[in-house]
């Protein structure tokens, strides 16, 4: 990629609807492919989005996701303004889940897409709010020296 | 393994994409719960499920994976269909039971590849 590539994506998640539910991830997984950039960086980029756009579709009725991708990193920035999370900490870990029955029976709710979304990516920070909101920032470097640390 | 064999032994129906049968797989991967699936990362891989909707096509896709084949006899709604065809996964359905079609394909040299714990 040259210097200068940066490419801007914005979309709209609908909450509570499963049928969609994944679409943002999908398209942005295309342009990364369309970039041409190393198949285990896009499918990290498209594994740590993919669990985000989930929660928001189940957990906070929706959202907002950005992505930016230059050819340093790829940004990923998931916006609510559901519930919050009360405890960060206790939500980070693996197999918790406050996912009811009905959202189980769909294959979701393990309790394991925060810890997924840590492990892929090389950095991500969690904002929330409870009754306000929560906001996760990713980041997954392209450059050479960071593709062989998470697989 | 052929995805053509892994139909064959397990006795399984073909729902989509028959033009990839001759396609390789190198991994299995069996789960009902999506964020299991993702958890796990291996190129060219299998998913074995008893899970039918649409979300199942999208969790392989974002994982590339290459065929699912659900078990239980289950066969998946005309969406997921649909969106397999678009993204070429192979879909076929086994009327073995999860722990079954494992240790089929299992005994047939078929491993989950290497998890990181
Ligand atoms: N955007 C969000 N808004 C409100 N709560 C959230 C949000 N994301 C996660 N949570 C809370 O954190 C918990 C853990 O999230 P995590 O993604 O790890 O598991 P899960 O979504 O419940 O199950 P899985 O991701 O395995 O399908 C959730 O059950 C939920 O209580
Ligand atoms: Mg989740």
């Amino acid at each position: 990629m040259s210097e200068q590539t940066r490419i801007s994506l914005e979309f709209d998640v609908e909450g509570d609807n499963f049928v969609s539910a994944g679409k943002a991830s999908e398209a942005v997984k295309g342009n990364l492919k369309m970039l041409g950039l190393p198949p285990t960086i896009i499918r990290r980029a498209a594994i740590v989005m993919y669990e985000g756009e989930i929660n928001m579709v189940i957990h906070a009725k929706g959202g907002k996701a950005y992505v930016d991708i230059t050819d340093k990193d790829i940004s990923i920035t998931l916006k609510d303004e559901g519930p919050g999370i009360e405890n960060i900490e206790l939500a980070m870990q693996e197999g918790y889940s406050t996912a009811p029955d009905a959202i189980r029976a769909l294959g979701f709710g393990a309790g394991m897409g925060l810890p997924n979304m840590k492990k892929y990516s090389d950095n991500m920070e969690i904002e929330s709010e409870v009754g306000k909101g929560t906001t996760v920032r990713m980041k997954i470097n392209i450059q050479p020296d960071s593709e062989g640390q998470q697989q | 393994m052929k995805i053509s064999k892994i139909a064959e032994v397990l006795r399984a129906d073909v729902l989509c994409c028959e033009e990839n049968l001759e396609a390789e797989v190198a991994s299995a991967c069996a789960a009902d719960m999506m964020s299991d699936v993702l958890a796990f990362v291996k190129d060219h891989a299998v998913l074995i499920t008893g899970l039918c909707n649409p979300q199942v096509i999208r969790t392989a896709e974002m994982m590339d994976i290459v065929c699912v084949v659900y078990v239980r006899g289950k066969v998946p709604d005309a969406m997921s269909i649909e969106l397999a065809k678009s993204k070429n996964i192979v879909l076929m359905t086994s009327k073995y039971r999860m722990y079954q079609a494992c240790g089929i394909l299992y005994g047939e040299g078929l491993r989950g590849g290497e998890s990181r714990i």
